[in-house]
């Protein structure tokens, strides 16, 4: 067996946004439960479990933790932390562990209470002060996340001419999308206007700029395409998957504003054997805005530079040339911390499944879906479709 | 009421580089094969792959790369400074660094301006810790 004789076969999530009555583990729970009803599944058939570190509680051994609290007994179980590229990863290593034979069906589960449990402002300086900057070099500055990212932002506007208006059209349509979606964090629509007099946080990166701190929860199933036939629902492939790392830290990176998406791009594209004109829809992680344009950019949708045009005119919005992030991703749908990448996992198996309701780009049949971690250090890039 | 910052704790790794600081040089690891210099201190070159490093001064010279005008403090530590200036410093040598620039309006800081390091003592009750800082290299 090998990646092509897997398949993804259930996707749930937890209530997403404030969700003060519900615990990490709870919320697992509650995206893994929606993950098995959906596919046709029990605990009894899972037995491999992914998950990833949380920060809100420690816990000593994540995937043991959840395993236990799920009643699962795994053949194979791991902890998985590749930061903003977990969610992507997973989906990558539960397909390696069911074509290894070690394991016939996987739960990839994430989530935590991070805005209940720690409050946006305390999830803010937990997030500056756990290794975004480097302990010893950078963390002393006073960075936040966000100036992270704005160092990158400065520089793209300054080699390419790279607007904030252009910017905040990111979180403008990104917010469009996620009206569409009933379970989203966010519900009332902004205009450019708005997230240009929203306060600078960090220059040129605005509050609207930066994404939520959310509660909430995903959880997807992969097992063999065997297995898969006689489930619920459509089974989805992994078409194409690729790595890629430029650098640890933003302060010692020597080629910013380029990312590892080149690298993870081009080896998905390849194994897929499919064109970026192929593509029907691409949930791109969207940390902040800026990431967006340096991701359609370094996946090689438009020439480096040219992000920030791109994302202008409607071209990634439902509707466009290429919707992008179409569940309204972590700037409008919900950002639970390192669990925040499997959103847009499953925004992706919902479009190429046709089950994305009034966000349903139509005849969908290959979805991008992209995850970065770090400063746009780590990526991974999955192609999906049915 | 004073609220801690996030300070270096020096290892085996970095300790020479702290020790410099606080006698006010900046140094960083220069390889023997290929002559570069590399940021953040590692135990091969980035470069070309040498064990062979040795510590060695810099000029302290560079151009701010890329900065941010922090509005919004990560905790209560950074509060007083707000709106303070966190750059990127391409060293003359070639390496980068992040740093925070100090006596330059926040307003003024343009990429590409000349810039040179100046230490900075973190306080009374941390003598042993000088954070390498940049101030203008030509006042306005």
């Amino acid at each position: 067996m090998n990646l092509a004789d897997t398949r993804i076969v259930g996707i749930g999530e937890s209530r997403l946004g404030k969700v003060p009555d519900r615990s990490a583990l709870q919320l697992q729970s509650d995206a893994a439960h929606a993950a098995l009803d959906d596919a046709g599944l029990t605990l009894a058939d899972i037995d491999g479990l992914i998950t990833t570190p949380i920060r809100v509680e420690p816990w000593n051994m994540p995937c043991g933790v959840v395993s236990s609290f799920l009643g699962v007994q795994p053949a194979y179980l791991s902890t998985l932390d590749l930061a903003g590229a977990s969610g992507c990863a997973m989906i990558h290593h539960a397909a390696m562990a069911v074509a290894s034979g070690q394991c016939n069906t996987v739960l990839c589960v994430a989530g935590q209470d991070l805005l209940t449990n720690k409050t946006r402002a305390s999830a803010v300086q937990t997030m500056a002060e756990s290794g975004a900057a480097h302990p010893q070099f950078e963390a002393p500055y006073g960075p936040l996340v966000a100036s992270n990212y704005a160092l990158i932002a400065q520089r793209h506007m300054y080699e390419y001419g790279t607007t904030a208006e252009q910017m905040a059209e990111v979180a403008v349509t990104i917010r469009k999308h996620a009206l569409l979606n009933p379970n989203a964090h966010m519900t009332k629509p902004i205009t450019v206007q708005d997230v240009m007099a929203s306060p600078m946080i960090t220059s040129p990166l605005k509050r609207f700029d930066c994404a939520l701190v959310s509660d909430g929860a995903a959880a997807v199933i992969v097992t063999s395409a065997d297995r898969a036939r006689d489930l619920k629902q459509k089974p989805v492939r992994v078409l194409g998957q690729g790595y890629g790392l430029s650098h640890s830290y933003v302060g010692e990176a020597l080629k910013l504003p380029f990312s590892g998406a080149v690298e993870s791009g081009k080896k998905a594209f390849e194994m897929a054997g499919v064109k970026h004109a192929d593509i029907d829809v691409a949930e791109l992680y969207d940390c902040f805005t800026i990431t967006v344009i340096i991701e359609l950019e370094d996946l090689g949708f438009c020439k480096k530079g040219e992000g920030g045009a791109f994302v202008q005119g409607g071209r990634i919005s439902l509707g466009g040339e290429l919707p992008v992030t179409t569940h309204g991703g972590l700037l409008s749908c919900a950002h639970p911390g390192l669990p925040g990448g499997l959103f847009h996992v499953l925004e992706g198996v919902r479009q190429v499944r046709g089950q994305a309701g009034a966000r349903q780009v139509k005849d969908a049949k290959l979805a991008l879906v992209h995850g970065n971690g770090g400063t746009i250090a780590i990526h991974c890039t999955l192609i999906l479709s049915v | 009421m004073n609220f801690p910052r996030p300070l270096p704790s020096p290892n085996p790794l970095t300790a020479p580089y702290w020790q410099a600081a606080h006698q006010g040089e900046l140094k960083l690891p220069r390889c023997a094969a290929c002559a570069k210099f590399h940021s953040y201190p590692r135990s091969t070159c980035p470069h070309c792959g040498s064990r062979d490093l040795a510590w060695q001064q810099l000029s302290g010279k560079g151009e701010v790369y890329s900065f941010t005008v922090v509005h919004r403090a990560p905790s209560k530590g950074f509060e007083a400074l707000v709106p303070y200036v966190v750059a990127v410093v391409a060293l003359a040598e070639g390496p980068h660094l992040m740093t925070r620039l100090t006596g330059v309006a926040p307003d003024a800081v343009r990429i590409g301006m000349a810039v040179r390091v100046a230490f900075e003592e973190q306080g009374p009750h941390d003598e042993e810790t000088t954070l390498p800082v940049f101030t203008a290299e030509v006042s306005a």
